[in-house]
């Protein structure tokens, strides 16, 4: 796994299925500062769609998505509230 | 200076909702959405699990409605406290075990709590009122004249719960006598006649909407709600756990006895799905074939195992053969091996199949 920088928090969403990782993402995102980062581990493909276009609706950014092995990692960035 | 009035819309991610918050933002007012999710949510969970839905869209609806329409969407899991009104609902089920117009009131209290509360922190980022994409005479359970003051009242939303599709057959609701929004502007659709809220799409520019068939809620679906009341009767009360609810959309449910019954994986996706179960159930994987995932939920004897087994090889690529090497795992973690000889569909009672 990347090494994780002080202002990133991880969320493990894994063997969750969706909508609950997005639920999970939500909560998490609001305790963070505009700019921090959130990496979430994730398990079931509908994230690849949902947290990019979670993150497009609620003005955070989504950074990147990688699939490996079938696990999942996705990067997003803390917007304004 | 014109007060810019704000509204919070229930976003299923049907039709019916996105044209709701269409109407109301077409009249100058911002709308936010939320989206409550029950646990029996048809999208989601079944398209990402089963690899034959694939090709489907794995898009969740509410989610994509809300960026058509250009809101923010709060997703809320409500699935804790959603198992009272599934269990004890005031005003009963409908064809099946669906709730709808304890749903309904439940959803809409939901919302107007956060409204009240946004109030209550007396800023700018406060609602005025709520929208639904209710619709008189649509469902026979929930939305009909005489339920519409129902879920107002009880929801405690009163007259600042708006129907912008059917508002102009219902007494004026306080935005409308506020003038926050033109009631005029409002519609009078009525019935299960989805040609006026096709037209509009279409008038409004919003052809591309989601249609799911037997709408979005599993208790709606007679076969789903079989398995349900399978599962109370056999727990001998009503409950559920998350899990247990997401278990009863996957899988062939096949019961021999109260005491038990197997859960058995019909293609790779959900065997992916259903190894994460291992842990909470007992669990049976051929050893000598090839063969489904098959989790055994209940209090099986000893006797019971060797039975399930002989069921689940009847589901291995072994099926034809006079002995296949099961492997059965009871919920204490204790493996045992055993050569069995699969049942013969014929030897499988219709009824033990949940469906």
């Amino acid at each position: 796994m990347v090494k994780q920088s002080t202002d990133e928090t991880l969320l493990d969403a894994r063997g969750l299925l969706c909508p609950m990782p997005v639920i999970k993402t939500q909560t998490k995102l609001q305790g963070l500062n505009p700019g921090d980062r959130l990496r979430i581990l994730a398990t079931d493909p509908g994230v690849l769609h949902d947290i990019p276009a979670w993150c497009r609706v609620n003005g955070h950014q989504h950074l990147s998505s990688e699939e490996l092995n079938g696990e999942i990692v996705i990067l997003v960035a803390a917007g304004q509230p | 200076m014109t007060i810019k009035r704000k509204a919070l819309a229930l976003i299923s991610g049907g039709l019916d909702s996105m044209l709701a918050v269409k109407v109301i933002q077409e009249q100058g007012v911002t709308v936010e959405g939320v989206n409550f999710y029950t646990g029996f949510c048809v999208e989601g969970h079944t398209h990402a699990i089963r690899k034959k839905d694939k090709d489907k869209q794995k898009r969740n609806n509410a989610l994509w409605v809300a960026e058509r329409l250009g809101i923010k969407l709060n997703i809320v899991d409500i699935s804790e406290e959603y198992k009272d009104v599934v269990l004890n609902p005031k005003h009963g089920y409908g064809a099946n075990l669906n709730p709808c117009l304890d749903c309904k009131i439940f959803m809409v209290d939901k919302a107007n709590a956060m409204l009240n509360k946004a109030r209550e922190l007396a800023d700018d980022q406060g609602f005025d009122f709520l929208i639904t994409g209710e619709v008189i005479g649509q469902r026979p359970k929930s939305q009909r004249k005489e339920t519409m003051p129902i879920i107002a009242r009880e929801s405690g939303a009163d007259d600042r719960l708006v129907r912008p599709l059917c508002a102009k057959l219902l007494p004026p609701t306080l935005p409308e006598r506020e003038g926050w929004i033109d009631r005029e502007q409002l519609h009078n659709f009525s019935g299960r006649n989805r040609k006026p809220q096709i037209a509009l799409a279409n008038a409004m520019g919003l052809s591309d909407y989601a249609q799911p068939a037997g709408g979005c809620c599993f208790l709606t679906d007679e076969s789903y709600s079989r398995k349900l009341a399978d599962l109370w009767q056999a727990q001998g009360r009503k409950d559920y756990e998350l899990d247990d609810i997401i278990l009863l959309k996957l899988g062939r449910h096949i019961r021999p006895a109260p005491n038990y019954k197997l859960i058995i994986a019909r293609e790779d996706g959900e065997n992916n799905y259903l190894q994460g179960y291992r842990q909470r159930f007992g669990f049976i994987q051929c050893l000598s074939h090839g063969g489904p995932v098959v989790l055994v939920d209940g209090e099986p004897s000893p006797q019971d195992l060797e039975l399930a087994a002989r069921i689940a090889a009847r589901f291995t690529q072994g099926k034809q053969q006079p002995q296949v090497l099961m492997e059965v795992t009871a919920k204490n973690g204790v493996a045992t091996q055993q050569q069995v000889q699969p049942l013969t569909p014929e030897q499988i009672p219709e009824h033990w199949y949940i469906k």
